[in-house]
């Protein structure tokens, strides 16, 4: 593998899992895992992780801060199967029981540079009103087989969800012989910061919005 | 707002006071108040455009020091330095709004207090919201708002000024059908534009402009129904079984899916003669009178003459009209277009009237005519043939008015005639003079050439130059001809055409004044009496009622059914009334039908009508019934007063005027396809065998079977098509494609037009690109590439090498087999395996919610009940239960994971050496039958048992187990029972890393349990104290279990026999001693050695649930749903037992299961071996049924389903597993006269599988088709743990008594307690008729030399052993080769059994000086590998002592159908000395 010719290219992540926003959960900590296609391999770094136990503040109500490092990066040689994050939220419900609280993915940014994701979190709904409740009351609710479900489309037809929350996360993306290799990611600017539209960052400023 | 206007009365003291901001004292009040005042007002615009600033703002708004303009800085300055002094001002008289004034004091207040200037606070105003009256607020809306009245608009203010609307419907142009909309609202819509002056939204008609209607009346998608709602019940579905189609592809039912049921309603209701050879001389001219009437009241019917009339005046009408609007103006060219066209349309009108009209006047003079004829032959022949009688009804007309039009029109004619030739004479004199133009122009050139011809001339002889020009232009003229001179038109005559005009009116038309004859036929005058005949007429007559008709109906030139006979009348028609209903299968080519005329016996064909077939949209009911005219040319004469056919006969009394009329007449019928019962019309699908294509435009106007496309322009031209009518759309479309020069529509749709422009590379190379295939493999999950990890980069990176592990597979497959038919065979189950686990993958794809989302059950009495039990239940139980581990799902594993755990517990029965003494042992030779085999035990024990206790040389076995490649062994135990109790654990991999729950079913490893001997020998301590020893190890035995069985079953636990070689050079059966009561002479029963596993996986894996797809049957709705109840009944009440009812065959079809038995011979050889013994010959057959070799589908359709085949496609296929084996067992069995079942039950180590069962001597035999074994009801060794149920050619019946075991149950099916029946009284047995082919077709002969074969087998595995001998050279002792082979056909003769003693000492006698150890192995035969699997298994290879020389012997035995059994001696000699 020469400089000149290289046969693989390099994604590296940097990056942390900031904090979440559920309304009406606390207590909570949150897995992550990485789901990518054949042509991909984690060269170094951690594959999988799982979070601190993290309550809400005084001052901050509504947000959960985790703060949970990321840092892994892949090889691969080609773009199909781009990595994606899974990440996934447990916390105790009223009787103690350790419950899920939301699944979520998204797709690792494909530009280098600093990128902040919001992703938006759910839950599989119970088959029937009965089952809800005796998930409940038993705290057992539904969950998915692998959370790496969420990362791909296919058999989710059968599903039916309900929407939790939203966790961030922000990445910083450096990739490698990219565009030796003929794929240019690079947007024309290259520092490009994507909020989701729907969630409130985290930013200072944003505390004006509680009135 | 309530959280700031609370921070700012708490303003932060500590926070330090801004210079910037501090109160100057000189600045005026007035100019600080300004500026507050806008800072508020800046404030309040913020707020009121956004709602709320962002931080951003806020801070800029805070901190911003608003100096960038100069004029506000220093203003600033000065209000700063006012500022004090106006405090107090402000404070009075600080402005009316008493808010204002009281929040700036406040801020004063602060200011003063804590010396902060400007915060937040001082920009917030406080008030009352305000509030306006209703009245007031009504008012000021009324200001702002418009309500739009709801009345109607005069159409004047819609249009322009000075115009009036403008209707284009009536200037003939299209205009479509608006969209239904309320009047009201449309009035409301108007007045709004209008208020908005939008004039141009209203159309020239002064109406809103609107496109048509896009509404379409009838739906054109099929109406969807929901299945809660109710449905209408004539269109509820009616499930129907799918048949096969037992028709040719020449039948209707082209795909095979549908069946014809198609049925042809042909309708003859009757025929009338138009002509017959009996008719008389009054019938002739009757008929032709009626025909002529009818012809008149068709012609009054479509009455063209009074449409064209009118057509005639509109179109006059329109031209005036256009030439009054553009009165005065010059006419456009488009205009003047249009008047011509116009001009000339009346031209063709008034000539097409003008012969309808004269048509019309022809025919009712006509017909008055023939009816004064008739008369006067009436009158002539004094008798009355025919009813008919002609009234003549007069309609009088208004003279005046009358004569009036008819000079209009008259007028009008001739006007128009007169502009025409006018017109007609203009445009000839513009042409003349054209001509005149271009001919003078000519003539003037001529003139020109002529004077230098003349010049040149005049030099000859200037004599003639006075001579005339005339002459020489005549002359010219002759030599190049130039245009004639035209000659000036003539000027129309004008007197003419009015003469003309009406002479034609005259003769065609109804003089003014005349009064409107209405001719009325009515057939209700009286006909002679018979008897007031003529004698000639009266036997034309009697001949007449002689006769009589009936009408066959042919189809595709067959007959299928033909009418009554119906006796002709005297009017000569004929009255039928009769349908046929057709039931058709074939296309429909031809509908015939016959006239015949019976006379007497005699029938005679009058003609051939033939029918068109109807189109498919034509059903009955709506069908029209169409008049077929037909003819026959046969010549017929009478003596009588008939007229015959093809003679010639006269009307007037002289003869002359000879007609000559033949047979004609006029069939009336109508054909169409009938409709079903749920108003299905019963006609098959339009599309043609004949490929006669229909374009939908043509078949959408109605015209259908029009090819010709010119014709059809052509007519679409002439009928002046309106183009802008959408229901002309498809036409025109047709026309714009036929006028391009494409004379057929695309008959194609294109999805994606574009698609080309966006291939970025050629599909070739798409093709060629091997790195684009590779993707594409792995995404078809092609089994090679399914997990193919790290598809290189770059092209140049892929190897060939990587496709070619794919075609070697399928290449390999037939290079590793030794004949050909395997190597066929083995292809073939290749795709069949191929097919089916692509079905898998498909099915694989579908996702059901408990793949997806873990779920709790919602929990039922019983198990809340279980779990409330639980509670009470002790901690720590005196007796612990074995809980199930927790099950793991194969997806989140890797290598290394997975172990396999064995724990070996004990053997029995392990052969012992034999001591080398050279004296021969006595030997029972006693050759046991079948029956004796039960109790030859004992007598060996005897024998031995003295050997035993004077040579100490007993067996020091232990166990070695081998899988994937990883072999383990125990710790050497002693003696023939040994007693391990170890726990050995294998690493498990599975290949290529693919954890899958459908990978690991289709693993094929097996795993060896090998018990070997291990031999100590000294070497050389015969003199010194060093005493050397050599360890050796014999093999004694082996256990195979495949990894499948293991993973289904996560557990196998039990005792097994071991596979030991029938025999074993230099060892013995050893009998334990110590015979310790019942169970020891039980166990005797059967010979051989045993040893007791436990196998499993640890962690546990989660077996991949078969998939249970519905498959497609052929058994009735009804079988299926009762098997289905059947199994799920059996599956709820006894879970532990396993049903089958249906299976699966190879097509992938439900089948029912007892149709698979069903007795067959099996091969006459087999049976010809022991025609003496039927005890050897069930033996021998069950040999037979083992020796084809198994393979288990599980491995082979991974996960899919167990698929069970025919006994003839076993035997072809050469390879099954234990269904086929038992099915193909029991249908022999059966076959010989036994009772036999199947039993459906669980086996170790198989699992769920099939023995057969039989019932001879008064006991129940229980057979191991793999093996052919059998064992005894009562036999503690059998490996057939569970019996679930029973089958039998005709019932099956489940297991419902308390035990499952073999050993615990009655295997009396009669016992309707024991054993509950599938088919009762209740649902008796429908007769269901086998699967199985009633002979078996039996190869006799070896498509292959059978020696070769050995050979072949022989050399493979001497060069395997080489090969696994690397380092040490490998010997051949080829005098013990040659003995070895010969034991083995001695071996296959006696199936295994006993011939060891013999065999022994003949060797011990040939080779004394040898140390022999060595074994005959037994194979069915597939293909090489698993030969060479078990060789290397034994481990004979390994043996290290230098001076080792090894024998290997092949024998092959052929049994018919090319089952073979492969006989493999292996022997290691060691030289004594």
């Amino acid at each position: 593998m020469t400089a000149n010719s290289p046969s693989v290219f390099l994604l590296m992540i940097n990056g942390q899992i900031e904090g979440a926003n559920f309304p009406e959960y606390d207590d909570l900590y949150c897995k992550y895992c990485f789901v990518y296609g054949h042509d991909w391999a984690p060269t170094s770094g951690l594959e999988e992780g799982i979070s601190q136990i993290t309550s809400k503040g005084r001052d901050s109500p509504h947000r959960l801060v985790w703060n949970f490092p990321l840092e892994i990066t892949f090889k691969s040689t080609n773009p199909l199967g781009w990595p994606q994050i899974v990440v996934s939220v447990y916390g105790p419900d009223t009787f103690g029981n350790d419950v899920v609280r939301g699944y979520g993915a998204t797709h690792i940014p494909i530009t280098p540079g600093q990128h902040t994701r919001t992703i938006p979190m759910f839950v599989p709904e119970s088959t029937s009103r009965l089952q809800k409740f005796t998930s409940w009351l038993l705290g057992r609710r539904p969950e998915f087989t692998d959370p790496k479900v969420v990362a791909q489309g296919e058999g989710r037809e059968v599903t039916r969800v309900s929407s939790q929350g939203f966790v961030t996360l922000s990445f910083n993306i450096v990739t490698k012989d990219m565009k030796r290799l003929g794929y240019d990611t690079t947007a024309t600017e290259t520092t490009h910061t994507h909020t989701h539209p729907v969630a409130a960052g985290f930013g200072p400023g944003n505390q004006t919005l509680s009135m | 707002c309530l959280l700031l206007a609370l921070s700012l009365w708490s303003p932060p003291s500590d926070l330090p006071p801004r210079p910037q901001a501090k109160p100057v004292p000189g600045s005026s009040h007035s100019e600080s108040s300004t500026m507050r005042q806008r800072m508020k007002d800046k404030l309040k615009a913020a707020r009121s455009e956004m709602g709320l600033p962002t931080a951003e703002e806020a801070y800029n708004f805070f901190t911003f020091d608003f100096d960038p303009e100069p004029d506000e800085e220093t203003r600033k300055g000065q209000k700063r330095r006012t500022r004090p002094e106006g405090e107090n001002e402000e404070g009075e008289d600080g402005g009316d709004d008493d808010e204002e004034k009281e929040e700036e004091d406040k801020e004063e207040v602060t200011e003063e207090l804590f010396l902060i200037d400007q915060s937040a606070d001082d920009f917030l105003v406080f008030k009352r919201a305000e509030y306006m009256g209703y009245q007031r607020r009504l008012q000021s809306e009324n200001e702002l708002l418009f309500t739009p009245s709801f009345l109607t608009v005069p159409a004047s203010s819609k249009v322009p000024e000075n115009m009036k609307p403008r209707y284009l419907e009536e200037e003939g142009l299209y205009v479509g059908e608006r969209p239904p909309m309320s009047l009201t609202n449309q009035n409301i819509l108007e007045n709004r534009i209008l208020k908005q002056e939008q004039v141009r939204w209203f159309g020239d008609d002064g109406r809103i402009m609107a496109l048509p209607d896009p509404i379409k009346e009838s739906s054109t998608r099929p109406p969807l129904f929901h299945i809660e709602d109710d449905l209408d019940p004539a269109l509820q579905t009616v499930y129907r079984k799918a048949l096969v189609s037992k028709h040719a592809s020449q039948y209707i039912s082209v795909g095979g899916e549908t069946n014809g049921d198609y049925q042809l309603d042909v309708d003859v209701s009757g025929l009338i003669f138009s002509h017959h050879p009996l008719f008389s001389q009054e019938h002739v001219l009757g008929s032709r009178l009626v025909q002529l009437y009818d012809q008149h009241l068709s012609r009054q019917h479509r009455n063209l003459t009074e449409h064209l009339t009118t057509k005639l005046n509109g179109l006059r009408n329109t031209i005036g009209n256009m030439l009054e609007v553009h009165g005065g103006q010059r006419l456009t060219p488009v205009m003047q277009q249009r008047i011509s066209e116009y001009k000339q349309e009346v031209r063709n009108t008034r000539r097409l009237r003008d012969l309808e009209q004269e048509k019309d006047r022809t025919l009712l003079k006509g017909i008055v005519k023939i009816w004064k004829e008739i008369k006067a032959l009436r009158d002539f022949q004094r008798f009355t043939n025919t009813p008919y009688k002609l009234y003549l009804r007069r309609e009088e007309v208004e003279r005046a008015s009358d004569v009036r039009e008819y000079e209009a029109e008259i007028q009008a004619e001739v006007d128009e005639l007169l502009d025409e030739m006018e017109e007609d004479y203009q445009r000839k004199v513009t042409e003349y003079r054209r001509q005149q133009e271009e001919w003078k122009v000519w003539r003037r050139k001529q003139r020109a050439k002529n004077k230098k011809k003349k010049k040149t001339q005049s030099q000859l002889d200037d004599n003639e130059d006075d001579e005339d020009n005339d002459d020489d232009d005549r002359t010219d003229g002759e030599a190049e001809p130039g245009p004639p001179k035209p000659k000036p038109p003539e000027e129309p005559d004008m007197e003419g055409v009015e003469k003309q005009v009406s002479e034609k009116a005259s003769r065609i038309r109804r003089k003014p004044g005349e009064p409107i004859l209405v001719p009325e036929l009515t057939a209700s005058g009286p006909i002679t009496p018979n008897e007031q005949c003529p004698r000639g007429e009266f036997a034309r007559r009697e001949d007449v009622a002689k006769r009589s008709i009936f009408i066959k109906v042919l189809y595709n030139d067959k007959e299928v059914s033909r009418t009554d006979n119906r006796s002709l009348n005297s009017d000569f028609r004929v009255h039928f009334g009769q349908i046929f209903n057709l039931k058709i299968v074939n296309w429909p080519e031809s509908i015939k039908l016959q006239v015949f005329e019976v006379l007497g016996l005699s029938t005679t064909l009058l003609a051939d009508v033939f029918v068109p077939v109807p189109e498919s949209s034509i059903l009955t009911g709506s069908a029209p019934s169409e008049e077929l005219v037909f003819s026959s040319n046969l010549r017929v004469m009478f003596d009588h007063e008939a007229v015959g056919s093809d003679v010639p006969f006269s009307f007037e009394v002289d003869g002359s005027n000879r007609q000559t009329l033949l047979t004609s007449g006029k069939l009336s019928c109508s054909v169409s396809w009938a409709v079903g019962e749920d108003d299905v019309p019963l006609a098959p699908p339009t599309t043609q065998p004949n490929g006669l294509k229909q374009l939908d435009a043509i078949a959408s106007i109605g015209a259908s079977g029009l090819n010709d496309m010119k014709k059809l322009g052509e007519w679409a031209t002439e009928s002046r098509l309106d183009p802008n009518d959408p229901n002309n759309a498809d036409i025109m479309q047709l026309l714009k494609v036929a006028s391009s020069g494409e004379v057929t529509a695309p008959d194609y749709f294109r999805l994606e037009q574009l698609q080309e422009e966006f291939n970025f590379v050629s599909e070739e190379d798409l093709e060629q690109s091997r790195r684009f295939r590779l993707l594409r493999l792995r995404n078809q999950e092609v089994a090679e590439f399914r997990n193919y990890k790290f598809v290189p980069a770059m092209e140049r990176e892929v190897t060939d090498k990587v496709f070619e592990v794919r075609s070697l597979r399928e290449i390999v497959d037939t290079k590793g087999h030794l004949d050909a038919h395997r190597a066929l065979v083995a292809k073939h189950l290749h795709k069949i395996r191929e097919s089916i686990i692509n079905r898998f993958l498909i099915a694989k794809h579908h996702f059901i919610m408990s793949d997806l989302v873990q779920e709790e059950q919602v929990p039922t009495i019983g198990i809340l009940g279980l779990n409330l039990f639980k509670l009470a239940e002790p901690k720590r139980p005196l007796k612990p239960q074995r809980k199930e581990r927790k099950k793991v799902t194969a997806q989140n594993l890797s290598d290394g994971d997975i172990r396999l755990l064995l724990n070996i517990i004990r053997a029995y029965d392990i052969p012992v050496r034999k001591p080398s003494v050279n004296k021969p042992a006595v030997t029972s030779k006693s050759t046991r039958s079948f029956t004796e085999t039960l109790t030859a035990g004992q007598s060996q024990r005897a024998t031995q048992g003295s050997d035993w206790l004077l040579n100490q040389v007993q067996v020091r076995p232990f166990v070695e187990v081998s899988f994937q490649r990883s072999v383990l062994q125990t710790t050497t135990a002693d003696g023939p029972n040994p007693c391990w109790n170890e726990d050995l654990q294998l690493p498990f991999s599975a290949p290529n890393g693919d954890y899958s729950t459908a990978n690991l079913q289709s693993m094929k490893d097996e795993i060896f349990i090998n018990i070997f001997d291990e031999v100590q020998y000294e070497l050389g301590g015969d003199r010194g104290k060093e005493v050397h020893t050599r360890l050796e190890k014999h093999w004694l035995g082996s256990v195979k279990i495949p990894f499948s069985t293991i993973y289904f079953q996560s557990r196998i636990d039990g005792t097994f026999k071991v596979d030991t070689p029938p025999v074993l050079l230099g060892y013995s059966k050893e009998r334990s001693l110590a015979s310790d009561g019942g169970y020891d002479a039980v166990r005797s029963l059967t010979e051989g050695a045993f040893i007791t596993l436990f196998i499993t996986i640890e962690p546990q894996l989660v077996p991949g649930e078969t998939i249970r797809e519905k498959f497609e049957s052929q058994e009735s709705e009804g079988l299926l749903l009762a098997s289905e109840v059947f199994e799920r009944d059996a599956a709820v009440h006894f879970p532990d037992r396993p049903c089958l009812t249906t299976v699966i065959n190879i097509n992938g079809k439900t089948v029912f299961i007892t149709r698979y038995l069903r007795p067959l011979n099996p091969p006459q050889e087999l049976l010809d071996a022991f025609p003496n013994s039927p005890q050897e010959a069930t033996d021998l057959i069950a040999r037979y049924v083992s020796l084809i070799p198994s393979l288990p589908d599980s491995v082979s359709f991974a996960g899919v389903c167990d698929l069970w085949s025919t006994c003839d496609q076993f035997l072809t296929l050469l390879a099954g597993d234990e269904e086929e084996h038992a099915v193909l067992l029991c249908n022999y069995f059966l076959s010989m006269g036994k009772k036999a079942w199947l039993i459906i039950g669980t086996a170790i180590p198989e699992g769920p599988t099939t023995y057969v069962l039989t019932y001879e001597q008064n006991r129940y035999l229980i057979w191991n088709p793999s093996s052919g074994q059998y064992y005894g009801q009562y036999d503690t060794f059998c490996p057939l743990q569970t019996v679930g149920c029973l089958v039998s050619a005709d019932n099956v019946w489940l297991n419902t008594q308390a035990y499952t075991s073999p050993l615990r149950i009655r295997f009396d099916v009669t016992k309707a307690k024991l054993w509950k029946p599938f088919f009762s009284r209740a649902f008796p047995n429908p007769g269901l008729s086998s699967v199985q082919c009633i002979t078996l077709h039996i190869i006799l002969h070896l498509p292959f030399p059978k020696i070769s074969l050995t050979c072949r087998i022989e050399k493979i595995l001497k060069e395997k052993i080489m090969e696994w001998r690397p380092r040490n050279p490998t010997r051949w002792n080829r005098y013990c080769t040659s003995t070895l082979r010969h034991f083995l056909p001695k071996l296959e003769l006696s199936r295994g059994r006993d011939v060891a003693d013999e065999h022994r000492l003949e060797l011990q006698s040939l080779l004394g000086d040898y140390r022999i150890s060595g074994f005959p192995l037994h194979l069915p035969f597939s293909e090489v590998r698993p030969i060479v699997e078990a060789v290397y298994s034994t481990g004979v290879h390994n043996v290290e002592a230098s001076n080792v020389e090894f024998a290997l012997a092949v024998h092959v035995h052929a049994y018919p159908n090319n089952v073979l059994s492969v006989w493999v001696y292996l022997a290691s000699l060691i030289r004594m000395r």
